[in-house]
């Protein structure tokens, strides 16, 4: 069955121009080369085993650098196309056709996926280059680069893939990467306790993916984006609104969006490395992009679109003020992840209007925060892993790249005039102004915590008067290190530029439809200028509490309730153990009593009777004999009667 | 009659379990050897019939039939249809998987190595008959001779529960046997009535039927199916059998002959008793789905790895019988797939465990602790077998678990949301046990347990080969799956559910 070739939009919604995906041939005809090249690196590495420790390393990174190598000819090659041809799909082999539903493997380039596409293996690259020099001691180095590769492959079949359940091959395998490297210490209790928390932490938000596709199924046969697209303005508002709201709880589970927040802040026992590719740059985004990869589904369901907004806001300030109170280095940046994804949440949430600066933010993100990640990865490696910053200081010194780098992601996230997260993150707060003043301010207030708790790490870690433990002698880390961090920090300082005349909203238009106008109540220039006064102020109050005197080498434990109730992430991790975690162990507790004792146990009372005594039965020479004479004649028994009752009927 | 197959497939594992048995006590050191040979052959000539087997042909293939007692109107009658040729190939894969990772196993029991692969060879032999049987006696007296090598394999070669658990399994496998003895009986009475008696499953699918008698003989084969299956509340033999059997036997067991159950439900069951399939289909599908759930949460609070893994299938079971009842396309094609990949996966998770344990002497989790520092293959294979287990897309239950639930959200929005939260049951069910046995620090008393040796490895391999392609090229199986689903289905006489948005194109091309 051919799907009809329909516009990605609505014509309501400002579609109109029909954008038809070309089969892929000339250049796109090796788009598959792109997952292909890390899934032949993990599939040797890991069948390879400790065989391949000594050149893995140097594998799987020419593989993802291969990867991004042939990304980045698609990306020109589609540069070099005009609007209405910028969707390349390769039909790569029918994976499942039963009854009326059919699922093809294919992949699916066009101005979305590419720029994503480019964020993973370009991103990615710098980190396995970076991994080299960081994981460099580790003995299991191979396998390290075999599940990097394996995240890789899984994150890119995630944003290529057609059709929704192929998605879902991408969306669970990241999942599994992500497991497997958050535990790759697993000999350590606590890391083999948070992979497993993502793990299922994931598997919730993903029984909404599941329940989404299997409405596609019911809805309209197909779960391809192009089948999806094409019926969803003749669906129901209920079946677009429960599509709108499971898609929203797949995102929330993978982008660590309030509910399922909860195990990011644990994903830290990962190694550096994949906390800044993993659960900084790319996978957590995952959520984004569903739902503007959905922007026909959220077109039909203004509820929906207000669900994620108000996800978005809630996640936004949910991370910061988490992030204001963790004196561990990678748990401050990851509560400001969760904060950023907010931001993009928020702005999906927006629809068109702010679908682009979604992307946009997701992309400036990926720059600064895997290069702050990197560099708390550095700092960790000068402090012999070392994680609390009451422990740092004065590090700007001693590690000069190091500091100058992670400056540059700083002034990025915070929003300083001319870095890459100024434009991205002004935009956002621009559009959700234009919703309504509560998501307005909101986004407002959240930009300067934000500048609170950036310039909080800044000062405890590179700034204030040392604090180091005895024995430590902190120094700069390899080149193999720094010159990734020196990429990334670029990136952070110039990534701004795909704004520059509205590239990245017109480049974003035949999938996210066009910008539309929005209303401000002020003009932008005004409110850029309150933007950065409220940052501004961030950073002075930052600056007044840990910048001035002498910091403390331990946690002051006399502190409001507000720290203590954001030191332990706002009580999520309470919330889950007493609402489902402890009533679920009385009821697992329980059903096994009663599996053993009741329901067991009634079986074992008849076969005692048949038996003529348990005794008997538990010596199976004697009982098995006499209780199958029983049954014989039980058996004939039923026999007669059956016979009897179906004559008689 | 054309060249008789089946019988041969069926006919060669029960020649190697007489040659076994001939084979003198003190050559018993040649017996898995024997036996392993054989199985290969079967799987040699399974192929074979897969190759002639015609996927777009639909209907029973390479059928036999002779009279075998013409005054009941019993035949000897074989043939495979798509779903039937789905098991058979499913038996003749496992069966040399369980003889190379059962090498040791035949040594320790009551009795002789010699025994203990002949009756895995006449297990095969027995199912290979029992998925391939077109005549109603035939199938039952097949079904009910399958319990003896079974028996015999538990309260043999199994652990110190295994004559209890072995007389609980005769049992309960008797009283579902007697219920669906009575059933057969009541078969031919309806066939007499019809003008001559017949078994034959052509015959009786035309026989007209009174609604009465129809329910009360489809709920005489449906208790007996789900007894095999097992679904709640007759599910409670399985994990002491499991617990008390070899790893091998535990493989024979659940990933073979519990298809059985669910085999009879589509073939059986939906195929003989249309109108009291769906009389029973809301009941059965409540069932089903309590028993993902129960089997599931049952299986969290498990501290021995075999009972954990057998309660894991019934949850999986319960999928599988909530595929068949909701007569949607994807739900049969889901469910019948779905016996094929819980054999793969269950097999593999049946045999590492039982290395596991096997090495450390003991099969309770709290023993274990941090052995993928010192075994990290078996810890791979341990974690892909679990995975598997838990439906991971990209291996091959997924591709059938999910059809189960579209299949079934098509139909009870409500059960597909329910049976979908056991997904989550299953990442909890798996990781825990994963977490506590493979991660966190080495104990102790298991730092000396060695990685999979060579064996260990062939034996595996071939599990994970199959899960993880199927995984990504299942429709070669789907295909031969589907026509059959298809049949029986329109023999039910449900109408297919239509999309509420209809996006395929129209039949002529669209005006420019």
């Amino acid at each position: 069955m051919t799907p009809l070739i329909s516009p990605w939009l609505p014509a309501e919604a400002g579609g109109g121009v029909p954008v038809l995906p070309v089969e892929a041939a000339g250049t796109f005809w090796w788009l598959w080369l792109i997952i292909a090249l890390p899934a032949l690196g993990a599939t040797l590495l890991l069948l390879g085993g400790r065989l391949t420790n000594p050149w893995g390393h140097l594998l799987g990174t020419a593989m993802s650098a291969g990867s991004f190598g042939v990304a980045l000819v698609m990306f020109v090659a589609l540069l070099g196309r005009s609007e209405e041809e910028r969707q390349v799909r390769q039909q790569l082999w029918t994976w499942l056709d039963v009854g009326d539903y059919t699922v093809d493997m294919s992949l699916l380039f066009d101005p979305l996926s590419a720029v994503f596409v480019l964020l993973i293996t370009g991103v990615g690259t710098l980190i396995h280059i970076y991994s080299i020099g960081y994981m460099a001691h580790d003995e299991r180095r191979g396998r390290f680069f075999a599940y990097l590769n394996l995240f890789v492959v899984a994150m890119l079949v995630l944003v290529l893939a057609d059709d929704y359940l192929a998605v879902f091959l991408g969306w669970e395998g990241v999942g599994l990467a992500s497991y497997l490297l958050i535990g790759f210490w697993a000999h350590k209790q606590s890391a083999a306790v948070a992979a497993k928390k993502a793990f299922v932490v994931n598997r919730v938000g993903d029984v909404g993916m599941s329940l989404a596709v299997m409405t596609m199924v019911a809805t309209f046969s197909t779960s391809s984006f192009v089948g999806v697209s094409a019926g969803m303005p003749e669906a129901s508002s209920g079946t677009s609104t429960a599509l709108g709201l499971l898609l929203l709880l797949a995102a929330c589970g993978k982008s660590a969006q309030v509910p399922l927040q909860s195990w990011l802040l644990d994903a830290m026992e990962g190694p550096t490395p994949v906390s800044a590719l993993i659960h900084a740059a790319t996978m957590v985004t995952a959520g984004v992009y569903l739902i503007v990869r959905s922007n026909y589904v959220y077109a039909e369901t203004p509820v929906a679109q207000v669900a994620v907004m108000a996800v978005g806001l809630v996640t936004l300030l949910f991370g910061a003020v988490i992030g204001c109170a963790k004196d561990d280095i990678k748990k401050a940046l990851a509560g400001s992840t969760m904060s950023q994804i907010g931001y993009m949440t928020l702005a999906a949430g927006i629809g068109p209007a702010g679908y682009a600066f979604a992307i946009f933010h997701l992309l400036t993100h990926g720059f600064f925060k895997a290069n702050m990640f990197l560099g708390a990865g550095s700092v960790m490696h000068a402090m012999d892993d070392d994680v609390d910053m009451r422990h740092y200081g004065a590090l700007s010194r001693a590690m000069p790249i190091t500091f100058l780098t992670f400056a540059a992601g700083y002034l990025a996230i915070i929003g300083f005039p001319g870095f890459a997260g100024f434009w991205s993150k002004d935009k956002i707060i621009e559009a959700a102004f234009a919703e309504g003043w509560v998501f307005g301010v909101g986004a407002l207030l959240g930009a300067g915590v934000t500048a609170f708790y950036m310039t909080r790490v800044m000062l405890m870690t590179f700034i204030s008067k040392k604090r180091w433990r005895s024995g430590v002698h902190p120094h700069e880390s390899p080149s193999v290190m720094t010159v990734p961090l020196v990429v990334l920090g670029a990136l952070s300082a110039v990534g701004g530029v795909l704004l520059l005349g509205g590239w990245i909203t017109g480049w974003l238009e035949p999938v996210t439809g066009p910008e539309g106008e929005h209303e401000l109540f002020v003009s932008p220039f005004i409110l850029t200028s309150l933007v950065t006064l409220v940052v501004l102020a961030g950073v002075v109050v930052a600056w007044l509490v840990f910048g001035r005197g002498e910091l403390a080498g331990t946690a002051p434990q006399r502190v409001s309730w507000v720290t203590r109730a954001a030191r332990n992430d706002l009580y999520g991790d309470a919330f889950n153990e007493a609402v489902f975690m402890r009533p679920g162990q009385h009821l697992v507790r329980g059903l096994v009593y009663l599996d053993d004792t009741i329901i067991d146990g009634v079986v074992n009372g008849v076969a005692a009777l048949v038996g003529g005594s348990s005794g008997q039965v538990r010596r199976a020479q004697t009982g098995f004999v006499r209780s199958y004479a029983l049954t014989m004649l039980g058996g004939a028994l039923v026999a007669v009667l059956a016979t009897l009752a179906v004559t008689l009927a | 009659m054309s060249f008789p197959l089946l019988t041969i497939l069926g006919g060669v594992p029960l020649l190697g379990a007489l040659l076994l048995v001939a084979l003198p006590r003190s050559r018993a050191a040649a017996a898995p050897m024997v036996a392993l040979v054989c199985s290969l052959v079967t799987l040699g000539l399974g192929v074979v019939v897969a190759w002639q087997f015609d996927a777009d042909a639909g209907g029973f293939q390479l059928s036999e039939e002779a009279d075998w007692i013409p005054a009941l109107g019993a035949h000897y009658a074989l043939g495979v249809d798509g779903i039937g040729l789905t098991l058979v190939l499913l038996t003749v894969v496992l069966t040399p998987v369980v003889i190379l990772a059962s090498w040791r196993d035949g040594d320790l029991g009551r009795w002789s190595a010699n025994s203990f692969f002949a009756w895995v060879l006449a297990l095969e032999g027995l199912a290979i008959g029992v998925f391939a049987a077109t005549d109603v006696f035939l199938f039952y007296v097949l079904f009910e001779a399958t319990l003896i090598p079974i028996y015999f394999l538990i309260g043999g070669f199994g652990g110190p529960q295994r004559s209890y658990a072995a007389v609980k399994f005769l049992l309960y496998s008797l009283l579902g046997g007697l219920l669906m003895l009575a059933a057969v009986v009541g078969l031919y009475v309806v066939s007499a009535d019809a003008g001559a008696p017949s078994y034959l499953l052509t015959d009786l699918m035309d026989v007209p039927m009174e609604e009465t008698t129809g329910r009360l003989l489809f709920a005489g084969f449906f208790v007996a199916f789900a007894i095999k299956a097992p679904m709640f509340p007759v599910h409670t033999w399985l994990p002491d059998a499991a617990a008390s059997a070899t790893p091998g036997t535990s493989v024979l067991l659940v990933s073979i002959l519990d298809k059985i159950g669910t085999f009879g439900m589509i073939r059986f069951c939906l195929g003989l008793f249309p109108e009291a399939s769906q009389w029973a289909s809301p009941v059965v599908i409540a069932l089903a789905v309590f028993s993902v759930l129960y089997g599931a949460l049952v299986a969290i609070g498990q501290t021995d790895m075999r009972r954990l893994v057998a309660y894991t299938s019934v949850s999986h079971f319960g999928f599988i019988v909530l595929g068949i009842f909701v007569f949607t396309s994807q739900g049969g094609s889901g469910s019948t797939l779905y016996m094929f990949n819980h054999g793969l996966s269950t097999a593999a998770l049946f045999l590492v465990t039982g290395m596991l344990i096997q090495r450390r002497g003991s099969a309770q989790i709290a023993d274990f602790g941090g052995v993928q520092k010192v075994a990290p293959v078996l810890a791979g294979v341990f974690l892909v077998a679990g995975l598997s287990s838990l439906s991971l897309p990209g291996l091959s239950p997924f591709v059938s678990e999910f059809l189960v639930l579209a299949g079934t959200f098509r139909t009870s929005v409500l059960a597909a949301v329910v049976a979908t939260l056991g997904i989550v049951l299953a990442a909890l069910y798996i990781l825990l046990m994963y977490q506590r046995t493979m991660n966190g620090p080495l104990q102790a008393s298991a730092a000396a347990i060695p990685d999979l040796g060579l064996r260990e490895r062939l034996a595996l391999a071939p599990l994970l080969a199959l899960i993880l392609a199927l995984g990504f090229f299942p429709q070669p199986l789907l295909d031969v799956i589907n026509p059959a689903v298809g049949a029986t289905l329109s023999h039910v006489g449900v109408a297919q559910p239509e999309p509420d948005v209809d996006v395929s194109a129209p039949d002529e091309e669209p005006q420019p």
